[in-house]
């Protein structure tokens, strides 16, 4: 709902103050920090993948993440899970626990059976709980919790008359217990987090996923209190392939490329358009991302200008261009192209427009908020649309020549001067992100400016968003939002203005942006500093 | 079978008396709602006795034309203009409630949003994130929903499960079964057990899943004390809906009463991946599909508590191949003079409207007792604005369907003249049993139940 609302509701926007949002909590709000975090879906599995292989399916619904401030990772300190949601995730853990227990997976997941020397199996399952619970609650599990578990798998076995299928049922319980679905972080003695709250943050941060066996034994070693045991860490999860993955998670939550998920476009209007290109265009972006940010170790910067896009067959058709290989590969538009950066690619053009047809005002207004976390005020109850969007009129061809009311209109200006024009010059590409010359067999005019600066058409618009402070501003906050998964404390403010200058220093680097943050002790530390003290634990209190 | 290995907790009492086919006494819910004033079991069906309250939503977006839509006259035998044709045969089972307000006072009112949250909360808000009160269809559930399988069902017809106006709190949202097919597993998947099955066992499967998660019930204290204070309400939030997992699972340890109207449907088909459910007709279909199984979820006694969304707030509706589409069109579409209204918004909320009738016929074609599973059920109909086009909260349409056994009127309209929006909610409340006698905010608040519709 809350999709589509935003989506819709934008058609026109309103008079009112812009607020330059930067998400800073209250300090009544920081004090209220949270240690639970709910996994989300793309970390729920990604987990489920690492513990018990990737051939395990993970089958039924989730429930829902929730963005705050355009972020779900801000979201899951918030959340909790209602009696539909669990209910969803006792049924996806038996489907977990079902196959890997089952006769294919018992050897490589579990690798014990009752024997002479353990009659009732108390040793195997003891052993399989402390291995497998270390990884699913990302922690060694107290002698209490092994013990629940094996008397859940011996009293379950005995009902159900199979051993394997007890085993299954303990494991499905454990799966389903908040210990696993929240990541659950815990304040040491000295007000940082402990060592394997450490570890979880790190590796959900990085890999999005739970932490590997060596990250755990780094914590349990203690390695992750001293800054060079740390940095070895850092530099190991980083070099790894799997750190794709963390940057993918993070580009996907950042450009709520979740949306495209529910995407749907006429296909009358635009008949190239199907599940599969929404499908394909996410990937687009996040292998185009991955390939400048990590293999190239490029500038954030360049992602608006970069003319280097991932491509595949499916949507080759789609970008004119031809795709030999069966294979995603790296295309390169040449300077005379319309295509160039981010704005230009599929993902963001089509996201940001109506089922069947482009709005300059919703693809402006998402470079302002998505990319420039500025918030754009809903319009005016009362507003009358009429004019903008009549396209029927002979004398009104273009969607310039149709918006230009919002802008003539004093009560509408105030915010359409803001989004528009950034939105015009993408006005070459269609609703579903196609090519266009002409529109109504009118030529189109793609000028327009962004705060001062003019830009005619898409690849000026992408050297102008290269060149703004508030571009690149918006990405160091929101990737420390991330990785907290909260916002900024006012007392933060410097510390995330160091960060920006460290961003400017190594020329946009993301990765170093990312490195910056997971070697800071801010990042381990557990209230915002200043904001909440040890009260705010509880941990004490109860 | 020895119960040595079990310790004496909670779930080894409940595992332990099934196992020693003993009755359960501890750890067990009453089937209360199947019971009568004398604590016998009766068969609801066959019209034996006290039957179940059952209370539901069903929401549309963008609202209607008011000179299309508001009957002329007021109370029985109201007309049906132009936009309420479709109700033509199922009048007599609904009620009219036009002319009831949301005052925002000094509250802006944000398009698509302040409506619907003023009618569920009583308190108009900015998005849905920040309401703080649940929306009344959580309260009802609370105080009905108890000792059924599913506390309610919330289900919505256009794929997407984030569609819904079911809230316990800002962070709490009760996620929408989006499609036909997931909601027949949801009911009639692996745990249903068939009311009028001619032997009972109870499955040893869910006895195992009964106690494995009570034994996560169990370590709530430990839990409480490795969270801090702020992470309280949402730890007790995760506490009660495993709760209630356990409660539906002990339930169904339990031979169920029969219910005559019950009968198994069969399973409807998947649709293909990325299916538009915005198409008019596509929606229209999974919408009645999905009617009919909930409507034999309420026969074979699986939930007393619905929300059914057919389209969001700020509809999404569409013909295929036309650019603009319902919501959009309410905005542009220019009001043809010849005819007063614009034609295009009239088609859409005549189709809201059929699926309103859908929806009532399903429930209305079920025999239950000496009537229909309709006279046992209270179904409260309303959208997010009156007139979409200049997003006016002013008379947001509301309706009523079904008798809830008799505590309510039904065939009439009343007007509301301008009342506060929140005396159908405050009504509904007090007709379910959930005890306030004053409800809403500001404005909005109001100690006045719509007494012309008590029965």
């Amino acid at each position: 709902m809350r999709r589509t609302l935003l989506a819709a509701t934008v058609a026109a926007i309103c008079p009112g103050q812009l607020a330059h949002a930067l998400p800073v909590q209250k300090d009544s709000a920081a004090q209220k920090q949270s240690y639970l975090r709910r996994l989300t879906e793309a970390q729920y599995r990604q987990s489920v993948a690492d513990i018990f292989g990737g051939d395990i399916k993970v089958l039924g619904n989730f429930e829902p993440d929730m963005r705050v401030h355009g972020l779900l990772a801000e979201g899951t300190t918030r959340v909790s899970i209602t009696p539909g949601g669990l209910e969803q995730y006792e049924s996806i853990a038996r489907g977990i626990a079902a196959q890997a227990t089952d006769t294919e997976h018992w050897d490589k997941v579990v690798g014990c059976l009752p024997d002479a020397a353990d009659k009732t199996g108390i040793r195997c399952a003891a052993a399989f709980f402390e291995r497998v619970g270390r990884q699913l609650y990302r922690r060694p599990l107290q002698p209490v919790e092994v013990k629940s578990a094996v008397d859940d798998t011996l009293a379950s076995a005995k009902k159900l008359g199979s051993y394997q299928a007890g085993l299954g049922a303990a494991l499905a319980g454990m799966m389903t217990s908040p210990d696993f679905l929240f990541r659950v972080e815990r304040p040491a003695a000295d007000a940082e987090l402990d060592a394997w709250s450490r570890a979880s943050r790190l590796s959900y941060f990085l890999w999005n996923t739970t932490p590997d066996t060596e990250l755990l034994e780094a914590a349990a070693r203690g390695d992750l209190d001293t800054t060079v045991g740390l940095a070895r860490q850092v530099d190991r999860l980083m070099a790894s392939p799997r750190f794709n993955d963390g940057v993918r998670a993070f580009f996907d939550d950042f450009l709520r490329l979740d949306g495209l998920g529910s995407l749907s476009k006429d296909t009358t209007i635009y008949p190239a358009f199907s599940a599969s290109i929404t499908n394909a265009a996410r990937e687009q972006t996040l292998r185009t991302i991955s390939e400048l940010l990590v293999t190239e170790r490029g500038s954030y910067l360049d992602l608006f200008t970069t003319r280097r896009f991932a491509m595949n067959r499916t949507l080759g058709p789609l970008y004119n261009v031809p795709v030999a290989s069966k294979e995603w590969t790296i295309y390169e538009f040449p300077a005379s192209d319309p295509r160039a950066g981010l704005l230009t690619q599929l993902s963001f053009l089509a996201l940001h427009s109506h089922p069947g047809r482009t709005s300059p005002t919703l693809r402006g207004k998402a470079v302002r908020e998505v990319l420039m976390c500025e918030e754009i005020p809903a319009p005016p109850a009362n507003v009358n649309f009429s004019v903008v969007q009549d396209v029927s009129n002979p004398n009104l061809r273009t969607t310039r020549e149709r918006v230009q009311a919002h802008l003539n209109d004093e009560d509408c200006a105030g915010c359409h001067r803001k989004t528009d024009p950034i939105g015009l010059g993408l006005e070459k590409f269609d609703g579903a992100g196609q090519f266009r010359a002409m529109e109504n067999n009118a030529a189109i005019d793609v000028a327009g400016d962004l705060d001062k600066a003019s830009f005619v058409g898409a690849a000026e618009l992408g050297n102008v968003m290269a060149k703004s402070p508030a571009v690149a501003s918006c990405l160091v906050q929101s990737t420390y939002r991330y990785a907290m998964g909260r916002s900024i404390a006012k007392a933060e403010k410097p510390l995330i203005d160091q960060y920006k200058r460290k961003f400017a220093q190594s020329a946009y680097r993301f990765v170093d942006l990312v490195r910056a943050i997971a070697l800071d002790p801010s990042f381990y530390s557990s209230p915002p500093v200043g904001d909440g003290g040890p009260e705010s634990h509880g941990k004490e209190k109860s | 079978m020895s119960t040595k290995d079990f310790k004496m907790t909670r779930r080894s009492f409940s595992l332990r008396g099934l196992l020693g086919g003993g009755a359960v006494t501890v750890g067990m819910p009453i089937l209360e709602f199947f019971l009568d004033a004398n604590g016998k079991a009766f068969a609801a069906s066959q019209g034996g006795g006290r039957l179940p309250l059952r209370f539901g939503t069903w929401f549309w977006g963008c609202g209607m034309i008011p000179s299309r839509w508001v009957p002329k006259t007021v109370g029985a035998d109201y007309d049906l203009p132009p936009q309420l044709a479709p109700l033509q045969t199922l009048r007599q089972h609904i009620n009219i409630l036009s002319g009831f307000n949301v005052e925002l006072g000094a509250k802006n009112n944000q398009p698509h949003i302040s409506g619907p949250t003023a009618l569920r909360t009583g308190d108009p808000s900015d998005n849905w994130q920040q309401i703080t009160a649940p929306t009344f269809d959580v309260l009802i559930a609370d105080a009905i929903g108890s000792g059924s399988y599913f506390r309610s069902l919330d289900m919505t017809a256009d794929g997407n499960p984030r569609t819904t106006y079911s809230f316990r709190s800002g962070s709490a949202m009760n996620a929408s079964t989006p499609s036909a097919l997931d909601l027949y597993t949801k009911i009639f998947g692996g745990d249903f057990h068939d009311p009028n099955a001619a032997t009972f066992k109870p499955d040893p499967k869910i006895m195992v899943r009964e106690s494995v998660l009570s034994g996560i019930s169990e370590q709530r204290k430990r839990f409480e004390r490795a969270i801090g204070a702020a992470d309280r309400e949402r730890l007790d939030q995760y506490f009660t809906s495993l709760r209630e997992v356990e409660q539906k699972l002990a339930l169904q340890l339990q031979k169920p009463p029969p219910a005559v109207a019950c009968v198994k449907p069969q399973a409807p088909g998947a649709m293909p991946p990325g299916t538009d459910y915005t198409d008019v007709q596509l929606r229209l279909a999974n919408h009645k599909a999905m009617s009919q199984l909930l409507a034999m979820a309420l026969a074979c006694n699986q939930t007393k508590a619905f929300n059914m969304v057919f389209s969001e707030s700020a509809s999404d509706l569409r013909h295929a191949g036309n650019t603009t589409a319902y919501h959009q069109s309410t905005h542009e579409e220019l009001i043809d003079r010849s005819i007063g209204y614009q034609p295009s918004v009239d088609s859409f909320a005549i189709q809201s409207m059929q699926a309103w009738a859908d929806f009532v016929e399903a429930l209305a074609s079920i025999k239950e007792g000496d009537g229909t599973l309709l006279d046992n059920v209270l179904v409260f109909a309303h959208s997010d604005v009156s007139m979409a086009k200049n997003h006016d909260v002013r008379g947001i349409p509301m309706m009523t369907a079904g008798r809830a056994g008799g505590r309510i009127k039904s065939g009439i309209h009343i007007a509301g003249n301008g009342d506060p929006v929140t005396r159908a909610g405050l009504t509904l409340q007090q007709l379910m049993g959930v005890p306030t006698d004053t409800w809403g905010t500001d404005a909005l608040r109001t100690s006045r139940p719509i007494t012309e519709l008590l029965a």
